[in-house]
Order: C-alpha cells, then structure tokens, then sequence
C-alpha cells in the first residue's frame, strides 16, 4: 500500500527480491510444495501470485522455480524440448537476471530443469528436479467443468468417467485417442495429469530418481511426483498403453529413439524430422553421431 | 523456414523489444505524452486500471497505461505483477462509504432522497457528439464549472439507512465473530465462494466480461429484475488499527464508486417479502462497472437463495473462474506459443486415421 502518491524518481527503481517473490510468499509455496510431495498427484491449492510473464506462459513453473532455486543451483530451461525456443529463453533470461544464478542446455548439469511439453531424453539423477509448466492440472476436467465435483472425485478415488472416456475412444479409434497429457495414475492412489508431455515422455514419469513438481499458476494447484514413485499411464489389458513411434530417424544426429518434431522443407511435401530435445541432439552429434541431413542449416541452428 | 524462426532465440527477443519501444514512443515529430497528462487527463482509464489491477496508486496506473501504449488489460497486467511484489501489512478496517465525501449521488428508485439527487461529473446526458474543438492545438480551456450556493451536506445518507427504519431492505451485517477477510490475492479461488472472496473476484474482474453478464441478466437469462437504489462517486479515508497501537490512524484518501442495486425478494417461511441487495464498489470513477457488480452480485445469491442455477450468471464458478481478464487474456494469447510437440503427436495419429479410413474404403470398395 503506498501512503504517499509516490514520487517521479521512485517510479524507475522499484526493488525486487531474490527470485522476484518476496520470502512469504516462497515460504508459502515450499509448505504447499512439501505437501504435495507427502501425497503424491494431489493437486494442492496454493495462493498464486501475479508474475511478470503472462499467465499460459509459464507462470506455475516459475513460481515453483522461483522458490526452490537457490544461488548455488545451475537452471536449464526448455519448451517442446528446446533450449533455444523463444519462451525458454525469456524464462531462463528472468532467473539469469533476477536470481543471478547459473544457467545451462545440459541436461546432465542442470539442478533445476523447468519445461513446457517434454522431457529431455536423457536419464534424469538423483538430486534433479524437474518443473513443469501445466496450463490445465485437473485430469478430468475436460470430462467435467466443475471443480467442485472434480475434488470430490478424486477425494473418492472416483474414476470410472476417465475410464469410460478411454473406452468410448477405444470403440470410436480402436485404440487410445490420447496422444498428449495422457493420464496417469500416481502411485496406485491418484489421477493426475502428466501435462501436455506427448504420451512418449509418460514412461520417463515411473521411479524417476529426480523429484518431478507441477505447477500451475493460473488455476493455483502444484502437485508432485517424489523420486521413485509408481507412474502408471491408464490403459486396458486388451489395449495396453503404447508410445510413438517414427519411422524416420533424427536427420541430424541419425537418433532412433527420441521424440522427433517434424519440420516443413518446402511446400511440396518434402519434410525433415529432428530431435526435440535440442541438448540431446547437439550432445550426440558431438560424440560423432550423423543423420541422413547432418549438414542442414538446422544443425547450425540448434547446437 | 518457419519453425526455424520460431527457434530463434535470443537475439529475436531483444529486437523485438526494442521495435516494440520504438512503436511505443510512435513519430518523433510529436511530443512524448506525460505520466503527469495521462494521470490527469484520461483519468477514467487510470481509474480502471487501479480497479482490476487491485493497487489504488494513480502513478504506477498512468504509468502502466503509457507503458502499454494504451492497452488497458495490458496495463492492468503490469500493475497487478508489481501490485504482488508488495508485502501485506494488515487489513485496513472497513471504509464507511455513508461519510464519503460526495462528489456525484443518483438514486432511481425515488425521485428525491435525503441530501437531493447530485449528478457530478457524469456523461448522462451529454449528447454523443464529436467535439471538434478539442481537436484543435493549443490551449483550450473550458469554462469553470458553477459553484453551488452551499456545500453538500457532511454526510448523504445512503439508500439502506432510507429503508432501515421499515426493514424493507435485506440486512448485511457483518457477523462479529467474523474470521480476517477473504484475501484473494493470497488464497486461490474455492467454493463454495465467501461473499467478501465473491465481492473481492468481482472487483478485479474484467468490466467487460461483468458488463455482458449483467446485460445477459437484465435479457432473462437468470433475471434479478435490479433497480438502481444508489450510485455515488466520492472521496472516503482508509484506516488501519495497528495492534500496538489499538486506535485507527488514518492512511490515505481513496475515490471510489459504490453502487446498490434492489431486487424484489418474494421471501419465505423464516423472511417476510422484502428487497434484497447487490453491491458493487470500485476504485476511482468506474459506474458501468460498478453497476454490473452489484448485479451480478445479486444473480450469485442464487445459492445462497436456494434457487436454481440454470443461467450463466447465477452460476458461481462459472463466473469467478472467468471474470479475471489477466487470467484470461494470458491463457487465451498462450496459444501463441510453440505447441509442436503436441502437434506432432496429434498429426501422427490422425494421419495413422486417414490411412486406416483410405485402407478400408478402398477395401470396402473392392469388395463391392
């Protein structure tokens, strides 16, 4: 509350804590952050605050990030896998800025790693936190608006409309329709939605050594999966959870199995599938690893 | 290559900015427009900004406005992300809008109320015509205002005190074992809603969103048949009650706009028939939006009553969950961002569909 209109001067220079929230507000976090972590994929409400970057941009992600981050930690930030997408690099830019703490592409030397969409590639470690952006937490919202009866359906382990969802998928495709934010089930208890990480990424979620926290500023939930936690994607035994697949390799670094985004040549069909992950795919060419398209202006662009 | 500018990082995003400060500041051949001018001259917009932005300070306001050339909701948005950096020292005790110092103050529901009907500064009754000659450069002074013979009375009674003494109108007070307020800046949203967490989403929703609401209920869509008992625009002073000292003190002067609207309320086996209220209350000079509170207040004591939420503006959740256009506006332009990972998981599988759908047509075609 400002006593006095306040002065020309002070308009320019207004002061901002250690990553931008001030110590209540962290405190706050940590505590529902703690919570989270004691039942894992409940969804915990907590009092979301206004960030300086849009909300849908991230701003769940940040506040868990803002928290939890420290001067000694080394912070990577990517989106669709990317290190060098434009809001990744506005997002690490900030806690360079505002935090003054390391940054890095590597996944292995990261401590904090915020994403929107993915997982990176390679095996997380112990120690690692994972923070995801999560623009819809509520796994069953899409099957029922009200907040209200969803609580109440996770408060009784009531499921049955997902699995009915699933099943009416089943009988329109004959398979599972879901290709991202695919739900899962955490820790035999709770109904959680993974994110919008494309279904290839679930399996990345089961007994990760790393601790995996979800925020959500918008809708104000943060939820957590603790290190080495059961992560079942739902399924049926006749139709079991599958991943993607491509029948193409990374053209860069020739890799078979990483998620691959698929990039427009010319507009007579022609097209190149890449690494999502970025870091996966510089570290592989590094080590000598070649693509059918190795000499692409992309490989300039993304290492 | 598209996607390959949508990698583009760094460099992108500081040019960006800066072809942004460029437009920002527009043709250099014309005068920068000052904090100072926007504050006192397109007051209105400043007023709109302290209300959805939640911070009562005229300078951050105009300085928000300019910086976002213009885009309230924008401007709205840099307000509310400083307004939260602000540590909260306690809550002010309640303002007393009965000893407002009374700039403007209409009632419909009778033609004349105690203290007299005052209309201020108000676009009522203007006619809507371009005035040209505020266009013209240089100094234009409009002639002083008339000065009444005397000043208004200290303290205009409000429309609830004009009905106290017949009960007629429905009693809001206060419970005195009442916990510390709703504070939705630091708790999230949850239902069912509180009336002052119900009020508080309110006064930060988004005039728009509220204004349509409110018309789609005057339409039929969940009417609350309102009246306008009272509208008044004025000055009140906040006081805060420090706990070492025990005695208010007084911190600052706020102008608000506060609104009452009636609706008739058949009443029941415990209430005799009687007028119940809807209450809005903004910051600074914001009428339309005031009004549209206190209606849609109304229409969200639609639980409270018992009555069947069928309509969009009686339903609680629907509305709290939607009236906030900070919320809104970011969600919404989100999908500006990159989402091709979840495209290509999404254009894997309806290709997979299409081969499947040309495999058994042709099939099926075969077959015939």
């Amino acid at each position: 509350m400002s006593v006095q209109p306040t002065a020309q001067a002070e308009l320019t220079a207004p002061l901002y804590n250690f990553a931008y929230l001030d110590e209540q507000t962290k405190r706050m976090i940590r505590r529902t952050i703690l919570k989270a972590i004691a039942i894992p994929g409940y969804q915990v409400p907590f009092g979301s605050r206004e960030m300086p970057v849009p909300y849908g941009w991230g701003t769940g992600g940040i506040q868990v990030t803002a928290s939890i981050i420290g001067r000694s930690d080394v912070f990577k930030c990517i989106d669709q896998g990317a290190d060098d997408t434009t809001n990744a690099v506005s997002i690490r830019r900030f806690f360079a800025k505002i935090a003054e703490v390391a940054v890095t592409e590597s996944t292995a030397e990261a401590t904090i790693i915020q994403t929107r969409h993915r997982i990176p590639e390679k095996d997380l470690q112990e120690g690692q936190v994972m923070v995801f952006q999560v623009p819809q937490p509520e796994p069953l919202r899409g099957l029922e608006p009200r907040e209200t009866e969803t609580r109440a359906m996770h408060a009784y382990e009531e499921y049955g409309l997902q699995y009915v969802s699933l099943y009416e998928s089943v009988s329109a495709y004959r398979r599972i329709a879901a290709t991202a934010s695919y739900p899962v089930i955490v820790d035999e208890r709770y109904l959680m939605s993974p994110s919008p990480i494309p279904k290839f990424d679930n399996p990345k979620l089961h007994m990760s050594p790393a601790l995996m926290l979800f925020g959500a500023g918008r809708e104000k939930r943060i939820y957590a999966v603790p290190p080495y936690t059961r992560v079942r994607s739902l399924d049926f035994e006749d139709y079991p959870f599958e991943t993607q697949r491509w029948d193409d390799v990374c053209a860069l670094c020739g890799a078979e199995e990483s998620y691959l985004d698929e990039v427009v040549l010319d507009d007579q069909g022609n097209r190149m599938f890449v690494c999502s992950d970025s870091n996966h795919c510089g570290e592989r060419r590094a080590e000598g690893h070649v693509g059918p398209m190795a000499d692409h202006a992309l490989a300039g662009a993304t290492s | 290559m598209a996607y390959v500018a949508v990698k583009g990082g760094e460099q992108a995003i500081t040019n960006a900015h800066a072809l942004l400060a460029e437009d920002r500041r527009g043709s250099r051949d014309v005068p920068e427009v000052g904090v100072d001018q926007i504050r006192a001259q397109l007051s209105l917009a400043v007023d709109r900004v302290m209300g959805e932005g939640s911070c009562y300070d005229r300078d951050l306001a105009a300085l928000a406005i300019k910086q976002s050339r213009g885009d309230l909701p924008e401007a709205i948005f840099l307000l509310r992300a400083y307004r939260t950096t602000l540590p909260r020292f306690g809550f002010s005790d309640p303002i007393a809008t009965e000893q407002m110092a009374v700039r403007r103050r209409v009632s419909a529901a009778f033609k004349d109320i105690p203290g007299g009907q005052v209309l201020g500064p108000t676009f009522d009754y203007t006619h809507r015509l371009l005035d040209f000659a505020l266009a013209a450069e240089g100094g234009h002074l409009p002639d002083p205002a008339a000065m009444a013979d005397a000043p208004l009375a200290d303290d205009l009674p409000t429309i609830a005190s004009v009905f106290l003494h017949e009960d007629l109108l429905e009693h809001e007070t206060p419970a005195l074992d009442a916990a510390e307020p709703y504070d939705l800046t630091r708790e999230p949203m949850q239902f069912p809603a509180t009336r002052d967490q119900r009020l508080q989403a309110l006064a930060r929703g988004d005039e728009g969103f509220l204004l349509s609401l409110a018309y789609s209920s005057q339409r039929g869509w969940g009417s609350t048949h309102p009246l306008c008992g009272e509208i008044r625009l004025g000055d009140v002073s906040v006081e805060f009650t420090p706990p070492e000292l025990g005695f208010p003190i007084e911190l600052a002067d706020l102008t608000v706009t506060e609104c009452t609207m009636l609706s008739e309320f058949e009443g029941s086996m415990e209430h005799p028939p009687q007028y119940a209220r809807g209450y809005g209350l903004t910051f600074g000079h914001c009428e339309r939006k005031a009004m549209s509170m206190a209606i849609v207040d109304r229409a969200l004591k639609a639980a409270e009553n018992a009555v069947d939420q069928v309509h969009p503006v009686q339903d609680e959740e629907f509305v709290l969950y939607h009236s906030d256009n900070v919320e809104a506006s970011g969600f919404v332009q989100h999908l500006k961002l990159p989402h091709y990972v979840d495209f290509q998981a999404s254009l894997q599988f309806v290709r997979k569909l299409r081969r499947e759908w040309a495999e058994a047509r042709s099939a099926k075609e075969a077959a015939e």
